[in-house]
């Protein structure tokens, strides 16, 4: 196909490279520089999608970030992409799109019979139809809408892409390069300020590249491209096209995403797609242009109208004709730029005026090159299904009420103008109190909450001459504020053409007997009517219409609608605009990718992994790892073909028969000294610290001041000021930041430090019957007998030349010891323990005996301690002492933690003595009882006694100290299990503590 | 993201602290009787207020000390921050 549609010698693109490109499976061609939108123009493609509700043809409305209707499904280098807008998407060699919301195809559309249905779809169908009944919503509403609608697939496949974070400190930022950007960037950037300008399209200049205009003799593109050549060398300034600023949060950070690759076939090596970037601003200056309003007529979104300013910007930039017999409808003088762009490339155009009789410059210029004008015209409709064919078009009264007799015009596209509407979505949320402008009809920056300071048409100010002035003044002021430098730049001459104001009027009245939609969102199909049914229903507030209807709530968020919303709102609730106000503008201005936002924080760099030192090691012995936190540890070493449950059974024996060996480095250590230490341990733990000799070490538990368990652990005394304290791997760090609390906050007159050891210690558990005798074969010249070490003691060994630290504890009820040495050395101390403890025949364990073996001796841990239990519940009622205050102390007198019948930890088995019990099972008195069931309690951990060989559990039961005896039911739907049990006592081995002893 | 000038170190982004409620909560004193009215207040009762609100936050990943810090909670403005052991003047 040719680009019938191209002009000869017009535009900034690259005629030299010719590019091919799919669309719905069909090859056109293009060239370097177009969009993916102006080279299907130029083709002479205008239908590209149905609407999003009614499925009606739709085609192009904008050329840039406005676009409402162009959204297409992207496929680049094997991936596809949804939501992609043709009109920023820059065209590649090989690059494929398909339609969107339709189906099967974009010229034959099921859904396109909504159209003949609407009356069943106007504003709140959503909520009043598929709320009920239930059943209809999964069976019918959903799967139907879901094909009918969205704007395209997600892939499901895994991003290969690669997305950056990058963090950026400026004194000032400033979003778009169009007259105001680039003039307040230059003035601030040669005073010596850090300044990045961003631009979101990948040509600078924005309105520059479109306008006759003349700065210090030059062309308005020339001056741009000599500004941004001349800020692209200064060591100062940051300068970035493609990239949108796209939200404005606390203390003027904003974020901005930069797009690296998306408008090559592939990325190149080593490249990222995209960049996010976080910025810290000194100053903001908001100068980001201002998007043109359509007036509302009569289908008014049939492809082929298109806003006047895209039409020009196609002309102009792209070299592409939008239509060859263009119908301009204006209410300002904007429209006449555009016709006589037509005009000088050989086109005829019509211009329809709604003003009576304006005079200004550039009406004269029209007139002068005999464009055919009509004052006092409005277009009632736009006739043709999928591309303009003509337009129903009619003389207005002064009063804008009455139609005259309607007559039909042949076209084959409408250039629509109604005037500017500032871009402020960056100055609202960055909290500014916007207020409305009664001479543009539309809202503009206001009260400043942050630096950011608006300027040129974002603020309203449509002439070049009085932008340029304030955008040097602020740039130069602003940056001497910062800097303390003083270079002022001349200001360069400007010539443009003067223009008169603007007709208030934005919505053509129906003629009579006419039922014409006449849309105001695009995206969203909310038509005129949609409001006013909104209105009759009784919403008032804006921010309930914009709901009712989804007025604005689309992915361009309303930028051509919010207006027009507002002003059809104000016109029948017969308030000003100002009264309505405008619904909150929120971060992201226009969509951005899941992939940016996430940046590198994929896969396994989601999160950190920690590794203890002697990882190495246990990946080298077949062991299978389980996420604990961020650590990695061992769930148990792989022999043969064994399963989980197989190997854990295996380890769990061996400690209970022989002697294992586990790694415990991922528990939180803490390193406390100072003079005061015992007392703040005292305050800290339930139970009598003040006592504790050197070389001993003791169990304690702490509370938070609510009475809930917090962590436990032990904490042994080192040397006369020195303690060294273990919590469990999950709480590591709370519990530091739980001590700096009380120690810096409440109890600074306490004398001591803390410091997180976690990493600086290796830590091995060798636990069984022959565990001393592998110990004292480690240590030889150690007295590690039950005297020289007794049960909760402590001592530094000698580990072949390495130093240890020895403690006597017991997390699996057996006799046991753990040994400390510093992180070098921990695969040293492994491998030792491996070697010298083969005649005792020594064997690795991993998580899962180590629950195995906790849970049989009735050991609470993570399961039962879980921030809703007090130390009753575990049994631990025990170490609280009555003779001091501590930390929590006071809240264990409430009500429900003294009453009789407190749940308490019990031990739980199978009456069939085979049958393992789920995790999470709720036990019940009666399986049959209606539902819901009473629940008495719930199985907090479950194991396969290695002792007794068979399934046993722990559980916290309602009365549970006097429960034991008591059978029950365990019932667990998820598993679709009820299980008969009997509640024991919750030490199933070793009730006495005898072996920890021994 | 709000940007807090740590008292000890200078401004840092927010991800560096962690939150740590109201700071003109205090504990009642040790070995005390104190009423259930009182007690519950000093667990449970925090006023949420809007507007200045002085509130501890810990510079977790930085110097690990706790400071306070004079915020507004509607807009975010930080008017202040202090040292552990500071008060406003
Ligand atoms: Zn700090």
């Amino acid at each position: 196909m040719t680009q019938s549609f191209r002009l000869e010698n017009v535009g900034l693109i690259n005629k030299d490279k010719k590019l091919s490109f799919k669309f719905n499976g069909k090859t056109y061609y293009g060239y370097e520089g177009d969009t993916l939108a102006s080279a299907l123009i130029a083709n002479g493609v205008h239908l590209v999608g149905r609407s999003f509700k009614y499925h009606r043809p739709r085609g192009f409305f904008g050329a840039g970030v406005d676009e409402p209707y162009a959204v297409v499904q992207l496929y680049r280098n094997g991936e596809t992409e949804p939501n992609i807008k043709a009109t920023e998407q820059e065209l590649f060699e090989g690059l494929e799109a398909t339609s969107v919301n339709c189906w099967p195809s974009v010229n034959f559309d099921i859904g396109a019979i909504n159209n003949f249905f609407r009356i069943f779809l106007h504003a709140g169908f959503y909520y009043k139809t598929f709320m009920w009944p239930k059943s209809f919503w999964y069976k019918v509403y959903e799967p139907f809408i879901r094909k009918a609608a969205g704007f395209g697939v997600v892939s499901t496949k895994h991003d290969k892409e690669r997305y950056e974070h990058k963090y950026e400190y400026c004194d000032l930022l400033i979003v778009g390069s169009g007259p105001s950007g680039l003039a307040s960037a230059y003035a601030a950037a040669k005073n010596g300020a850090r300044v990045i300008l961003a631009e979101d399209k990948p040509r600078f200049g924005g309105t520059l590249l479109t306008s006759e205009v003349n700065i210090g003799n030059q062309s308005g593109k020339e001056w741009a491209e000599g500004i941004i050549a001349e800020l692209k060398e200064m060591p100062n300034v940051t300068v970035k096209n493609r990239s949108q600023v796209f939200g404005y949060y606390d203390h003027n950070m904003l974020v901005m995403s930069e797009r690296i690759s998306d408008h090559l076939p592939k990325t190149k090596k080593f490249h990222p797609k995209q960049r996010l970037w976080y910025i810290r601003a000194k100053e903001v200056l908001i100068s980001s242009g201002s998007i043109e309003r359509p007036i509302v007529f009569g289908n008014n979104d049939t492809p082929g109208v298109i806003l006047s300013s895209a039409a020009k910007e196609y002309l102009k930039v792209y070299g592409v004709l939008v239509g060859r017999n263009p119908l301009i409808f204006t209410n300002n003088d904007s429209g006449y730029e555009t016709a006589i762009e037509f005009k000088k490339n050989g086109v005829d155009p019509i211009i329809l005026d709604t003003r009576k009789d304006p005079q200004s410059e550039i009406v004269d210029e029209a007139k002068n090159l005999g464009i055919n004008i009509k004052f006092s015209y409005v277009v009632v409709a736009a006739q043709g299904y999928k591309k303009v064919k003509s337009a129903d078009v009619a003389k207005i009264s002064d009063d804008k009420e009455q139609l005259g007799a309607v007559e039909n015009i042949k076209c084959d596209c409408i250039c629509v103008s109604g005037f500017w509407t500032p871009t402020i979505h960056l100055a609202s949320q960055s909290g500014n109190k916007t207020k409305f402008n009664e001479d543009i009809d539309a809202f503009v920056s206001g009260t400043s909450k942050q630096n950011e300071i608006t300027l040129g048409a974002a603020n309203g100010t449509y002439t070049l001459d009085e932008t340029l002035k304030s955008s040097f003044e602020t740039g130069h002021e602003l940056s001497k504020k910062i800097t303390n430098n003083d270079n002022k730049i001349s200001f360069p001459n400007v010539v443009e053409k003067k223009s008169t104001t603007h007709d208030k009027f934005w919505c053509v009245p129906l003629p009579e007997g006419k039922n014409y939609k006449r849309f105001l969102d695009f995206q969203n199909d909310v038509a005129v009517s949609d409001v006013e049914i909104a209105l009759k229903e009784g919403y008032r507030s804006i921010e309930h219409v914009k709901r009712y209807t989804t007025l604005g709530m689309a992915t361009d968020q309303g930028k051509t609608s919010n207006l027009n919303g507002l002003q059809l709102v104000s016109s029948i609730e017969n308030k000003i605009v100002p009264a309505v106000g405008h619904t909150t503008f929120r971060p992201p201005y226009t969509p951005v990718s899941i992939g940016a936002i996430v940046g590198r924080e994929v896969g396994k760099h989601s999160k950190p992994t920690r590794k203890s030192p002697m990882h190495s090691w246990h990946e080298k012995n077949n062991a299978v790892f389980v996420d604990a936190g961020v650590w990695l540890r061992p769930r148990y070493y792989k022999q043969g073909n064994e399963n989980l449950f197989e190997g854990s059974k295996r380890e769990a024996k061996n400690v209970r028969t022989n002697v294992g060996v586990c790694d415990v480095t991922t528990l939180g250590k803490i390193d406390i000294k100072g003079p005061d230490v015992a007392e703040l341990l005292n305050r800290v733990y339930t139970n009598a610290w003040l006592k504790l000799p050197v070389g001993k070490a003791r169990y304690g538990v702490m509370l938070r001041e609510d009475g809930i368990v917090m962590d436990d652990g032990t904490t042994t005394r080192i040397s006369e000021n020195h303690y060294h304290m273990t919590t469990t791997t999950a709480q590591a760090a709370n519990v530091l930041s739980h001590l700096e609390y009380y120690l810096q906050l409440v109890w600074p007159e306490l004398n001591v430090n803390v410091v997180s050891t976690t990493e600086q210690w290796a830590g091995a558990a060798i636990a069984g019957p022959k565990s001393r005798d592998l110990l004292q074969k480690l240590f030889p010249n150690s007295d590690v007998s039950n005297e020289g070490l007794p049960f909760m003691g402590y001592m530094e060994g000698d580990l072949f030349g390495v130093k240890a630290r020895i403690f006597r504890i017991s997390f699996s009820g057996e006799l046991a010891y753990e040994v400390n040495v510093e992180s070098d050395n921990g695969n040293f101390m492994w491998k030792k323990i491996m070697e010298i403890g083969e005649e005792f025949k020594v064997q690795p364990y991993g998580t899962e005996a180590l629950s195995t073996l906790r849970i049989e001796m009735g050991h609470v841990a993570g399961s039962e301690l879980d921030g809703r239990t007090i130390p009753y519940d575990n049994s631990l009622e025990g170490l609280l002492s009555k003779k001091k205050d501590f930390i929590g102390k006071r809240s264990l007198n409430r009500e429900a933690f003294i009453a009789e019948d407190r749940q308490k930890v019990v031990g739980v088995v199978p009456l069939d003595k085979k049958t393992s019990i789920p995790e999470g099972s709720h036990l019940v008195k009666d399986s049959n009882a209606p539902l819901p069931n009473p629940k008495l309690g719930y199985i907090s951990a479950s194991c396969w006694s290695v002792e007794h060989d068979n399934p046993f559990s722990l559980a916290i039961l309602k009365d549970g100290k006097n429960m034991i005896g008591e059978k029950l039911f365990a019932m667990s739907p998820l598993k679709n299990k009820v299980i008969p049990v009997e509640i024991i006592s919750s030490h199933y081995v070793d009730p006495k503590g005898e072996r920890v002893r021994s | 993201m709000l940007h807090i000038k740590c008292p000890h170190c200078g401004i840092r982004s927010q991800n560096e602290f962690s939150y740590g409620g109201d700071a003109t909560v205090k504990r009642p004193e040790l070995n005390k009787e104190i009423s259930d009215q009182d007690w519950n207040n000093f667990v449970y009762n925090r006023k949420s207020l809007r507007g200045k609100h002085l509130e501890l936050w810990q510079h977790l990943s930085g110097c690990r000390q706790w400071i306070k810090v004079e915020r507004d909670t509607a807009t975010h403005e930080i008017f202040n921050t202090l040292k552990a052991n500071e008060d406003i003047s």
